[in-house]
């Protein structure tokens, strides 16, 4: 009988993974909240919106589209990778992971100063000058992106957390929960992006 | 089924790395869990009962009384957020749910125990804040706990704290309610199939639903509003194209279904008193079973009823009129069912049976007046008067709080393993009983007569109504001393309890008083249907 | 455990990974492609179809979700369903205010 404070460590992967899929409700919820602050001003103001969609970089966008698409790639192969005992393939499907989120978020900073350099953030004598629908778009975008942003850096902490377990042995092919459920988190903050992409981009 | 005597007597007791305080302070045993959330469940109640007296105090004659007008606006939003997002929505869920769930399904703890612990810690951060923010930068915030645009992106008091805290604490709900919904998942005792579970669990889980869903939305709302007052994003703001009615819908898309995870696990606990106390089969367990679930998905579409007065559409207004309504059956559902429980049952009308009657009577008082709100004529009668804060007096107090008296008269022996004095708990009941309605009565029919909600001052035609109401106030602050009294007291001192005082059939009563560290000996397996009341065999095992 | 499900261990592919990767890219691609092609008020409802159809196969084939037991299947979709009547039901507001 286990005499510890806490329990008898039970491993159930299942539930584990249904804990991280009831996470990722939460999160879709919470951008859901700012998708319905999205649709409610794109309704009102959506001759705005058309226009101010063009003052964003469509080609960065899409080049970040297709950076988070691979990154989700790469990151499902890296679980298969474990699945399957190879530890190096893994841990270098899990790098360029994070090399790739790296870059999406290196663009992300050179879109953001871009747009501090012309004075285009929310609440500054440029902005509030502007249509109001333009107002609202530019404070969506900001807040959209930023709390995407947000979101993947800590993925890319997740899954460095990841490459020293799988290096180390504790992630193996028995025991895969924690690589697992990363992916999943990784998905979601693709998944959010997928729906960005076309609000924010391609709103022209 | 014995304690093996082993693993230092029970979970009271237990000693593991860490002694004393530390030894709680680190504790992942979801039974430590419960009681320390509600150690400081109590904590946080006396300070925002103490700033409700306050607020009576004010209001037993118009003008200034004890406190100026910013004052009184500084204190019923701090006892909003307290009470709503410290105590109410936590309350039985983490207290009683942490405690007994895993033991009545049969389980050692629950799917994720240290971060159960993690859940507390969030918590308590959260709580703190909400306290601090009282007491630094630009004073107490007068918001309201509602925390409307444009005020509160206007306000020049420490908001942004109160904001902060709230959305620490959300954190803390979602991540019990997603603990819980994996502990009934994975973690049912082998025979406990989703229908021989008993109903507090059911309850349980149609409320940790919620938790998870709604809770996000209030997490980002309240991100928009840090966003309107430090970056001027403009989402709420008219003069930048926003809509303030746009924060009121989020804001309750959220706040009405967290109403359901105040009153649902409420609900829960009664469904288990009924029986044990009438030593009867609950009557109709799979209607009460799925009216939970119901009440959940509905309640998520009546949040519109918060808002008739505010020039929202009228196909809105009908429509969220109409689920308001609807959404009540359900409750009466059970209502009936908890009578028909106890009709032709041998009714022992202990402290927690007198008070589980109690919370059907003023909960029913608090949903039929709501009811008289939701109509969408009476509504511009009623809404923003005392007539509203009375009936969510009746159902959260009423009802949720009622409910907490009630679990903690019920499951007091099984958690410390003493019997308190019913006699003093029947006093402090009749005591709290009178007060209460003394308390909030009045403010139905002085609403009606035109009273407003969070008004400092008042035309004298009031005063009686308000008069009476602080009498009561103090009546029933008579009434919680006595009760807190009799409990404390013979938390040490009381007779020793045997495992199962009350005759009650779910597993909780099967294990000694208190439990060991992990709840069973052996896992049962259950055969027999929830709520058999054959005497000795219980056909488990 | 309640259920001694014993986990099927499915291993998904790398080969189907690549094709889904694929299929993501072309669909990337149309949606570019059509906000070029103005269709006006249309367009918004295509992007979003397409990102629809992205998030599908994100969520079937990468989050594994086509090999998962039917009720975390239905509660995805459940949740999926829960917010957009949310949306309609704020808009029973906004559109016809």
């Amino acid at each position: 009988m286990n005499t510890t404070a806490t329990h008898s460590e039970h491993y159930d992967p299942e539930g584990s993974k249904i804990g991280m899929w009831l996470f990722l409700f939460t999160e879709l919820f919470l951008f859901g909240g700012l998708f319905l602050v999205y649709a409610v001003f794109r309704n009102k103001y959506s001759a705005d919106f058309h226009h101010v969609a063009h003052e964003l970089n469509a080609f960065i966008g899409t080049f970040n589209t297709v950076v988070l698409l691979v990154s989700s790639m790469t990151v499902a192969m890296s679980i298969t990778a474990v699945q399957k005992n190879n530890k190096r393939l893994a841990i270098n499907l899990l790098l360029i992971t994070i090399m790739l989120a790296l870059v999406f978020m290196v663009n992300k900073y050179f879109e953001w100063s871009y747009k501090f350099e012309y004075k285009l953030y929310p609440g500054s004598p440029v902005v509030m000058n502007l249509p109001q629908g333009e107002i609202l778009f530019y404070g969506l975008y900001y807040m959209m992106t930023g709390l995407h942003a947000l979101h993947v850096l800590i993925g890319i902490v997740l899954l460095t957390i990841n490459i020293f377990k799988v290096r180390s042995g504790k992630v193996n092919a028995e025991r895969y929960s924690l690589i697992e459920n990363s992916g999943l988190y990784w998905h979601l903050v693709d998944l959010i992006w997928i729906f960005l992409f076309p609000l924010l981009y391609l709103a022209t | 089924m014995d304690n093996t005597g082993n693993i230092q007597d029970n979970y009271l007791k237990y000693r593991g790395r860490f002694k004393g305080l530390m030894g709680w302070l680190t504790s992942t045993d979801h039974k430590r869990i419960g009681l320390m959330y509600m150690y400081a469940i109590m904590v946080f109640f006396i300070i925002a009962a103490f700033l409700g007296l306050l607020m009576r105090i004010e209001k037993i004659a118009p003008g200034q009384t004890i406190m100026d007008a910013q004052t009184y606006n500084g204190v019923f939003t701090i006892h909003g957020i307290i009470m709503i997002f410290i105590i109410v929505i936590p309350g039985l869920a983490a207290v009683f749910g942490n405690f007994f769930l895993p033991i009545m399904i049969g389980a050692k703890d629950v799917a994720f125990p240290r971060l159960n612990l993690f859940s507390w810690y969030i918590y308590i951060a959260g709580a703190i804040m909400g306290v601090l923010s009282q007491f630094i930068g630009g004073g107490s915030p007068d918001t309201g706990w509602t925390f409307y645009v444009p005020y509160s992106a206007e306000s020049s008091t420490n908001v942004m704290f109160a904001l902060l805290a709230a959305f620490v604490l959300g954190f803390s709900s979602i991540l019990t309610g997603l603990n819980f919904i994996v502990t009934i998942h994975r973690m049912r005792a082998p025979g406990m199939t989703w229908f021989k579970m008993p109903l507090f669990p059911w309850s349980l889980y149609a409320t940790a639903w919620i938790q998870v869903l709604a809770t996000p939305i209030i997490g980002i709302t309240l991100l928009m509003v840090i966003a309107e007052r430090t970056l001027n994003i403009g989402f709420f703001d008219p003069a930048l194209g926003g809509d303030p009615l746009l924060f009121q819908h989020l804001f309750w898309i959220y706040s009405h279904p967290a109403v359901y995870v105040m009153i649902l696990p409420a609900m829960g606990v009664v469904t288990e008193i009924f029986p044990t106390f009438s030593q009867k089969p609950v009557f109709g367990y799979g209607a009460i079973a799925i009216s939970s679930l119901a009440i959940a998905l509905v309640g998520y579409f009546v949040w519109g009823h918060h808002m008739f007065t505010t020039g929202i559409s009228y196909w809105s207004r009908w429509f969220f009129s109409f689920l308001t309504f609807i959404v009540a059956v359900p409750s009466a559902i059970k209502v009936f069912n908890w009578i028909s429980t106890m009709y032709g049952g041998s009714i022992d009308l202990k402290p927690p049976l007198l008070y589980a009657i109690s919370f059907i009577f003023l909960f029913m008082i608090g949903g039929f007046t709501g009811l008289t709100i939701g109509a969408l004529a009476t509504n511009v009668q009623t809404h923003d008067t005392t007539f509203v804060v009375a009936h969510f007096h009746y159902i959260i107090f009423g009802g949720m709080g009622f409910a907490f008296f009630a679990a903690i008269h019920y499951w007091f022996p099984k958690i410390y393993g003493r019997m308190y004095s019913n006699r003093l708990a029947n006093i402090a009941w009749g005591i709290l009983f009178v007060g209460f309605n003394l308390l909030y009565f009045p403010l139905f029919v002085i609403g009606i007569q035109g009273m407003p909600r969070r008004y400092f001052d008042y035309l004298p035609q009031f005063q009686t109504g308000h008069v009476i109401s602080t009498i009561g106030a103090f009546i029933l602050i008579a009434g919680l001393s006595l009760m807190l009294y009799n409990l404390i007291y013979h938390r040490r001192k009381g007779e020793v309890a045997t495992a199962n005082p009350w005759k009650g059939v779910t597993l909780e009563w099967l294990i000694p008083s208190p439990p060991p560290l992990e709840n069973f000996d052996q896992i049962p397996v259950i055969t027999a249907k929830p709520y058999t009341f054959e005497p000795a065999e219980e056909a488990k095992q | 455990m309640i259920v001694m499900e014993e986990k099927e261990k499915h291993i998904t592919s790398y080969g189907l990974f690549a094709k889904v990767l694929v299929a993501l890219l072309i669909l990337t691609t149309i949606s570019v492609l059509i906000t070029e092609i103005h269709f006006g008020a249309f367009s918004v409802a295509v992007a979003l179809s397409v990102a629809c159809i992205k998030v599908a196969l994100v969520l079937i084939y990468f989050m594994h979700l086509k090999w998962e037991n039917t009720f975390l299947r239905l509660m995805v979709a459940g949740v999926f369903v829960l917010f957009a009547l949310v949306v309609v039901f704020t808009f029973i507001d906004y559109l016809l205010r």
